[in-house]
């Protein structure tokens, strides 16, 4: 059986894992390598790095900890932020990435998805989308989530998904930080319109979070980051409690 | 020297860190001298099989590849690379494989359909292994170790050369072996602990 996947989200900038708390202030949590392999001990399904380097010059310190991240430890990685063109997944598919998320790159330029599909497959092109309720509707919002596109994101998930994406992960802004569970409703309307699988992220704060996460028919993957940082929440206790409560999970 | 025939098809960061990982010579190279003399091959491979099937006749590379399985060198085919093993493939047409395997490639999702399974295709993630037969590559993972699988197609009979399946609704095929050629639909590169097991064992099996 198939198992419910469990994700460590980590974003980096400069070169370090930074987590923003309440949205101020930056606070430098660890070196991504050593957290990075703490995660797969832990017993981590795959890993997520987001790239927050502010400038081009920067870059390259994030294909560093990419390359230096995949030659140790040998379990999936998508890497997101910055992703505008198909040139920018080969520089990070040629430093140790399997998958890719694209989000306001693709809504930029929605040819992306289906560009990157073509040429690295299905498998490899994840789209990431913020979305808040605006008026009773779902909307994606870009720049990391502070501009609203006024596009549904219910038929934005389906365009996608037609065009060439292999999964989708649902970060709800209304749920983000909140730390009160994940938005269940939203993600239920998403899995009704999607057959692709559907990582869940925003608003995760406790280990029954997950639990009622999974009962979701069309979830696959639970995303979070500052719970696992801070180990409020510790990824092998986390999977020995959904195991008790019979959903399948690797251990 | 393990070779890893580069045809231009996927990804070869992770194979070939988890091969340097374990310490193992390698060496991606698409010449026929390096295939012939190569202890160990691995056929890698994502994407669509014709597309990679087209790729991999153009490199000329077939008639090599055969010769080095035919001399007994070890040879494992990953993911689409060992879906390439078998006689042919009906994704998106009809295409001929390489013939190392008894069985053909057919789409997963009419299967689970017909079984009445509303399962998502691909099968994207972690699944377990249940042996059918004894392999030397299992030398250092047990029954039920989860590896990491990312497929829309699926190699159908193939009963005499299947070692494991998992379960997706119905069986799958996840490794297969027939005499000296080895297959995974999962990615050992990208299974952890478990992967590294199973390529360990690879890299120890020796010419028939």
């Amino acid at each position: 059986m198939i198992t419910k996947r469990i994700i460590p989200c980590l974003d980096i900038r400069d070169g370090r894992v930074v987590k923003g708390k309440n949205f101020q202030g930056v606070q430098d949590v660890e070196d991504p390598v050593e957290l990075a392999t703490f995660y797969n001990a832990e017993g981590a399904d795959e890993l997520v790095f987001y790239d927050i380097t502010a400038s081009v010059e920067k870059r390259p310190l994030f294909t560093d900890v990419l390359e230096r991240v995949a030659s140790k430890i040998f379990i999936p990685l998508t890497v997101g932020g910055s992703i505008n063109e198909v040139s920018d997944f080969e520089r990070v598919l040629s430093s140790g990435a399997d998958k890719v998320s694209v989000n306001s790159g693709a809504l930029k330029n929605p040819k992306l998805i289906e560009e990157s599909a073509k040429k690295y497959g299905n498998q490899c092109v994840v789209l990431s989308m913020d979305v808040k309720r605006v008026g009773g509707e779902y909307h994606v919002f870009s720049k990391g989530g502070r501009v609203d596109t006024e596009r549904n994101a219910l038929e934005w998930a389906k365009w996608g998904e037609d065009h060439g994406a292999g999964e989708i992960v649902l970060n709800s802004i209304d749920t983000d930080g909140v730390k009160n569970g994940f938005d269940l409703e939203m993600l239920r309307d998403l899995c009704n319109v999607v057959t692709i699988p559907v990582i869940a992220s925003g608003g995760a704060g406790k280990i029954e979070d997950f639990s009622e996460l999974f009962k979701i028919k069309g979830v696959d993957a639970g995303l979070a980051a500052s719970i696992f940082h801070f180990k409020e929440v510790k990824i092998r206790d986390l999977k020995e409690y959904l195991d008790k409560k019979n959903i399948p999970v690797r251990l | 020297m393990l070779v890893i025939v580069d045809y231009g098809v996927g990804n070869l960061f992770s194979l070939s860190s988890s091969l340097k990982f374990l310490g193992v010579e390698t060496k991606i190279s698409s010449d026929p001298q390096d295939i012939l003399s190569a202890d160990r091959i691995i056929l890698p491979g994502v994407g669509a099989f014709g597309d990679a099937k087209a790729k991999l006749d153009a490199t000329g590379l077939v008639p090599v590849i055969k010769k080095a399985v035919d001399n007994g060198t070890p040879l494992l085919g990953i993911c689409l690379g060992m879906q390439m093993l078998f006689e042919k493939s009906y994704e998106y047409g009809e295409h001929e494989g390489l013939g190392f395997v008894k069985g053909y490639v057919k789409d997963l999702k009419s299967d689970l359909d017909k079984n009445g399974y509303d399962y998502k295709v691909p099968e994207m993630g972690w699944n377990s292994l249940k042996f059918c037969n004894e392999s030397p590559l299992f030398k250092y993972i047990k029954e039920g170790d989860y590896v990491y699988f990312v497929h829309s197609y699926h190699a159908v009979s193939c009963s005499e050369s299947l070692i494991a399946t998992t379960q997706y609704g119905i069986p799958v095929t996840a490794a297969v072996q027939c005499k000296n050629v080895y297959g995974a639909q999962f990615h050992p590169e990208k299974s952890g602990e478990v992967g590294l097991k199973i390529l360990k064992a690879f890299c120890e099996i020796d010419r028939g």
